[in-house]
């Protein structure tokens, strides 16, 4: 069992893709598409260089939100939405292989066909110069049946003994 | 007028709901999905409310609201991604929430590829990594393993260009009796070496004269390199890399020149030479002035197969000229279709190339004579023995300009789409000149088994 509660983390092991929130240089929010990943205790996505303006606004303000909302997206049992509130850090320490050591794997799981594309690093060489964006989750809103007309509950993730 | 008004008019069949991203009071942005609707006439978009204190978008303050899309291609990934993202203020209006865009951001797969899109991304991968370099105190540059820099910076693959003159010209010697294959070898390593000076100065005059930057829609085939542009070598290491391929290529050009017959192949060397630098480097910048394909198809064509053919015989043959001629013209079609989709970045940087300068019906119809005349050449020449009858089998590589001939037609303003046509065209020329290499090889064959082989292996 991870810091989430596991409905969320049902959708966040599932999801291709959900909507990271960060917050521009004059306090906008700006949303991206992104694949999310999950280790049980954080949030984790990658950026490449090219589109590397939100790892520059989390740098500046750390604090964004991730949303699972697409219904064909993820691949769970009963479709819930869910947002993730958090505290997140940029890892550009080593573009070239450091996501590959710390996220592959759990890329690998979701998206196999990752592998094939990493064997075309040569075509695209700055695509896979990427920085990692982990998020520590802080609070967590779940919607069930993905209805947002309801209130969501809330969560506070478990940090005890970790 | 709402910013968004050409999208809002099919928003409804793109997406199935909205997100809408705000920022909350406690500092930490907040998203959440909701179902929504478009009035277009009003240039509206309209969302459900959404419940529960802290999940529910304020009206004084700015709001994102996004659209995204993506289809799942179970075990292998999504395609069709595509998102429109709108900013602008709520207004609550009969339990609703409306938005009129004031900014938009989108981006559609289907109407601009991945790789164009990601190109489009350079400057802001060079800014990132430059600002990371002064944070760190240490230069951040993209990195590639240094087998696939040298392919990539050289464009290696390319070489088949040479590969099938030399061939040519080492094939009709030896159809004459003259055969050092040590010889062909070193010929083969010369031309190379100079093939890849060029490919590299290529690359180093592109970036200077800012076609690279300017091409955002680089193929495997086509716009260069571009590891200058990258980051991934420098200005400095790609001249040295273009002086070390042009001082090994003149240096074993001259060693054969002196041994093989030292005025006639000084010449050719130099042709070559000279065909090679100023191609895209001033002042005579071939390439910028529509000279491009005549410089290719005289350099891959009659000065590489002369050239190896003088080196075997230590003579001229108008023979071995004629061969060269099918051969000249098709790598001259394989520079002449890769422009296609470079066009709008070359016509920018001033690059007045034949595609730049001609319509799209008389590129296609320019490339259908050229064939045309090349495979003309091959039966002409096979049937009335100016080349060796067998030589005649090239023309089985036909019906690979038939997939060219229809992609130009096709994909004229598609780069990703006219790659297969590019793919396709290369090969033509590759197999076009095998063929007539493996003519010759036949004929030799057959003349050495018999004195006196049937006519149709002469």
């Amino acid at each position: 069992m991870g810091v989430l509660p596991e409905p969320i983390e049902e959708l966040l092991e599932s999801a291709l893709v959900g909507e990271l929130t960060v917050i521009d240089e004059q306090g906008r929010p700006v949303t991206h598409p992104l694949i999310p990943l999950y280790d049980g205790e954080r949030i984790y996505l990658t950026s490449s260089v090219l589109f590397s303006k939100k790892l520059e606004h989390i740098k500046s303000n750390p604090r964004v939100s991730l949303s699972i909302s697409d219904p064909k997206a993820v691949n769970v049992e009963r479709f819930r939405r869910a947002t993730i509130q958090g505290d997140a850090t940029v890892d550009d320490s080593d573009l070239h292989a450091g996501w590959e050591r710390k996220v592959l794997p759990l890329w690998r799981v979701k998206e196999p066909a990752i592998d094939f594309f990493l064997g075309k690093r040569v075509a695209l060489p700055l695509f896979f110069e990427r920085g990692i964006i982990e998020i520590r989750p802080r609070r967590a809103f779940l919607w069930e049946d993905g209805r947002t007309d309801l209130p969501p509950q809330v969560f506070e993730p478990v940090e005890a003994g970790r | 007028m709402s910013v968004g008004m050409p999208l809002l008019q099919d928003l409804e069949e793109r997406f199935t709901h909205a997100v809408v991203a705000f920022l909350g009071d406690d500092g930490y942005p907040m998203s959440v999905a909701t179902a929504f609707s478009v009035q277009p006439e009003r240039g509206v978009v309209v969302l459900d409310t959404v419940a529960g204190e802290a999940a529910s978008p304020p009206e004084d303050r700015e709001v994102n609201v996004v659209f995204s899309h993506i289809r799942p291609q179970p075990g292998q990934g999504y395609d069709e991604r595509r998102y429109v993202s709108f900013w602008g203020r709520l207004h609550r209006t009969d339990g609703h929430l409306e938005l009129v865009p004031e900014r938009v951001q989108h981006w559609d797969e289907q109407e601009m590829s991945f790789f164009e899109f990601s190109e489009r991304g350079v400057p802001q991968a060079h800014r990132y990594m430059d600002q990371l370099s002064k944070e760190t105190g240490r230069p951040v540059k993209p990195r590639l393993s240094a087998g696939w820099l040298f392919l990539r910076a050289t464009r290696l693959p390319f070489l088949s260009a040479t590969f099938v003159p030399v061939a040519l010209g080492a094939a009709v010697a030896a159809s004459h009796g003259e055969w050092h294959w040590w010889l062909a070898i070193l010929t083969l390593i010369a031309a190379s070496c100079v093939h890849l000076g060029l490919n590299v100065a290529n690359d180093v005059f592109d970036t200077a004269s800012g076609v690279d930057q300017a091409n955002v829609n680089p193929t495997q085939f086509s716009g260069g390199s571009r590891v200058i542009y990258y980051g991934l070598l420098s200005m400095r290491q790609m001249v040295l890399i273009m002086l070390g391929f042009y001082a090994l290529g003149t240096g074993i050009g001259l060693y054969l020149a002196v041994s093989r017959g030292f005025w006639p192949l000084f010449w050719i060397g130099v042709a070559g030479l000279f065909i090679s630098v100023f191609y895209t480097a001033p002042p005579f910048r071939f390439v910028h002035r529509g000279l491009g394909e005549i410089c290719v198809a005289l350099g891959f064509g009659p000065i590489m197969t002369i050239g190896a053919y003088y080196v075997q015989a230590k003579a001229w043959s108008w023979e071995a000229i004629y061969a060269s001629l099918p051969v000249g013209i098709l790598i001259a079609l394989v520079l002449y279709v890769n422009e296609v989709p470079d066009r709008p970045a070359d016509a920018t940087a001033g690059k007045r190339t034949l595609p730049v300068r001609l319509s799209k019906r008389t590129v296609i119809a320019a490339y259908a004579a050229a064939v045309t005349v090349s495979f003309g050449l091959v039966l002409f020449g096979s049937v009335f023995g100016v080349i060796p009858r067998p030589a005649i089998v090239a023309l089985a590589a036909i019906p690979l300009a038939l997939p060219v001939y229809r992609g130009l037609q096709a994909s004229y303003e598609n780069p990703y789409a006219l790659m297969p046509a590019m793919a396709k065209n290369i090969q033509l020329h590759l197999s076009a000149g095998l063929l007539l290499t493996l003519g010759y090889v036949v004929a030799i064959v057959a003349n050495h088994i018999s004195s006196s082989p049937p006519a149709f292996l002469r």
